[in-house]
């Protein structure tokens, strides 16, 4: 009770310091936000693409209607497997005059179909790795009555080396700016109670615990971080916002990260100022 | 040198002497390098850093140079030695009026203590030593900063604070104010040694 009144006294008697500090948390989180808005739609992209990832199972003319239940039947058990669906010849053909309109003319001047009918298995989300596509595509090659299971590998591999490579450079930057963030959090909060000192040494020359002088600090520190942690939503939706209208579509992070950089800035900003008043408290 | 329970006494010698560091020991700023402070059943040996609040309960200080919480008015001032002890809430504010009413400030209770005159910061600064009904009051030139009418407002409220029971050890090297109190006890110190105690001569 006391220390939330003292922590809000705190700023309504220092607005500009404390202004300051919550300003600099914001920004310093704002960098942060905008890298995750960045990382965020990246990885939207990429699993976009990830859909895409399907093994096509080639089956020999003359394969029996109880050979392509049996393999469908078989194929779909498998844990990784979301879906496998029937390709006949026709739907083929139809699908490549669909897709290559250039060529429908000699589509036309075919006399026989020369696609073969496949099956078409898409996978669960989570499970699209490289072990997993080439596990399923050897599982299909086991049949006699499969001629080929392909899943366009040049490009599958490029894909996840696309995604190791985004992975390993958001780890890494995401920390770098988590640190720096980190850092100027930490100043800012130490200046705002430094300036404050006076005041600590007081609290203890006329009896106060330790532990009561830091709580309105930590809690300050909180509130800080919080309003901190709003500057850089703000900031990060305002980019947004531009972005989207005079640039390109982009997604707005989900409502789980804001969530998560605001308790993490309001986190920091209470361990910040516990770190910054150890010194003070020792000094009286 | 040792001051018995409900005396008054000085502290005197020149600037340099070792009565503020005397003053700073009473208080736990400082610690002794040999020797031993006791105060109120503490002991300097004893008392970790984490407990000496613990002493200070015990102990009214009055700084030469107030120490008030800036920004804040002089009711909170007091209150905030009232909040730090845990008393209980609805206690607070009556008490911490009654405590400024005692040194003659009732009225300047809502004001900020910035916006006081030398004399009354130090008022109030008493108000505050006197919040805990502390075993001893311990004042280092508290009238250091104020002119003759603040200082003669201060020394009154002593007088009356010792005449209540209370300890009161003040540091002065103002011979004038200690002569004005005949009855009192005086101690001096040249170059941190004890040189003269009224007690044994």
């Amino acid at each position: 009770m006391y220390a939330i009144r003292e922590a809000l006294g705190a700023f309504k008697r220092a607005p500009v310091l404390t202004g300051l500090a919550s300003a600099m948390v914001g920004l310093a989180l704002s960098v942060v936000g905008l890298f995750g808005l960045a990382t965020y739609n990246l990885q939207l992209a990429l699993t976009a693409i990830e859909e895409r990832v399907e093994i096509a199972v080639y089956l020999r003319d003359g394969t029996s209607q109880s050979d392509i239940d049996l393999a469908q039947t078989s194929l779909s058990q498998m844990p990784e497997v979301l879906a496998v669906r029937f390709v006949s010849k026709r739907e083929a053909l139809e699908r490549a005059r669909e897709e290559m309109k250039d060529f429908r003319e000699l589509f036309d001047d075919l006399g026989e179909n020369p696609l073969p009918q496949s099956l078409q298995v898409t996978l669960r989300p989570g499970d699209r790795s490289r072990e997993v596509v080439e596990r399923i595509s050897a599982a299909a090659m086991t049949y006699p009555f499969v001629e080929d299971a392909l899943y366009g590998r040049e490009w599958v591999d490029k894909l996840f080396d696309l995604q190791r490579i985004g992975g390993a450079t958001a780890a890494t930057l995401g920390s770098a700016f988590g640190l720096v963030a980190a850092l100027i959090i930490g100043t800012a909060l130490r200046i705002a109670i430094f300036a404050r000192r006076e005041e600590i040494y007081i609290m203890r020359l006329v009896g106060a615990t330790n532990g009561f002088i830091r709580r309105p600090f930590l809690l300050e520190g909180a509130i800080a971080g919080l309003i901190g942690g709003v500057i850089a939503w703000g900031l990060t939706w305002g980019t947004y916002r531009g972005v989207y209208a005079f640039l390109f579509k982009v997604a707005w992070i989900p409502g789980s990260w804001i969530i998560a950089g605001l308790t993490a800035g309001a986190a920091f900003g209470a361990i910040a100022s516990a770190l910054a008043i150890r010194r003070h408290l020792r000094e009286v | 040198m040792h001051v018995k329970k409900g005396e008054f006494a000085f502290l005197t010698g020149h600037s340099g002497s070792g009565k503020s560091t005397t003053m700073r020991l009473l208080h736990l700023v400082e610690r002794p390098t040999e020797g031993e402070v006791r105060i109120t059943g503490y002991s300097s040996d004893r008392v970790t850093q984490r407990d000496v609040w613990k002493v200070r309960r015990r102990v009214g200080f009055v700084f030469q140079d107030f120490r008030l919480l800036p920004g804040r008015t002089a009711l909170e001032n007091v209150a905030f030695v009232l909040e730090v002890t845990g008393t209980a809430r609805k206690q607070i504010t009556p008490r911490a009026q009654r405590l400024l009413a005692q040194v003659g400030l009732a009225i300047k209770a809502g004001q900020l203590v910035h916006e006081l005159s030398g004399g009354e910061q130090q008022r109030v600064a008493i108000a505050r030593a006197l919040a805990n009904d502390p075993y001893v009051l311990l004042a280092d030139e508290p009238t250091g900063n104020l002119d003759d009418r603040a200082t003669r407002g201060v020394m009154d409220l002593f007088r009356d604070i010792n005449a209540s029971g209370m300890s009161v050890l003040m540091a002065t090297h103002d011979l004038e104010i200690v002569r004005r109190y005949p009855s009192a006890r005086v101690f001096e110190l040249d170059n941190g040694r004890l040189v003269y105690d009224s007690a044994e001569s």
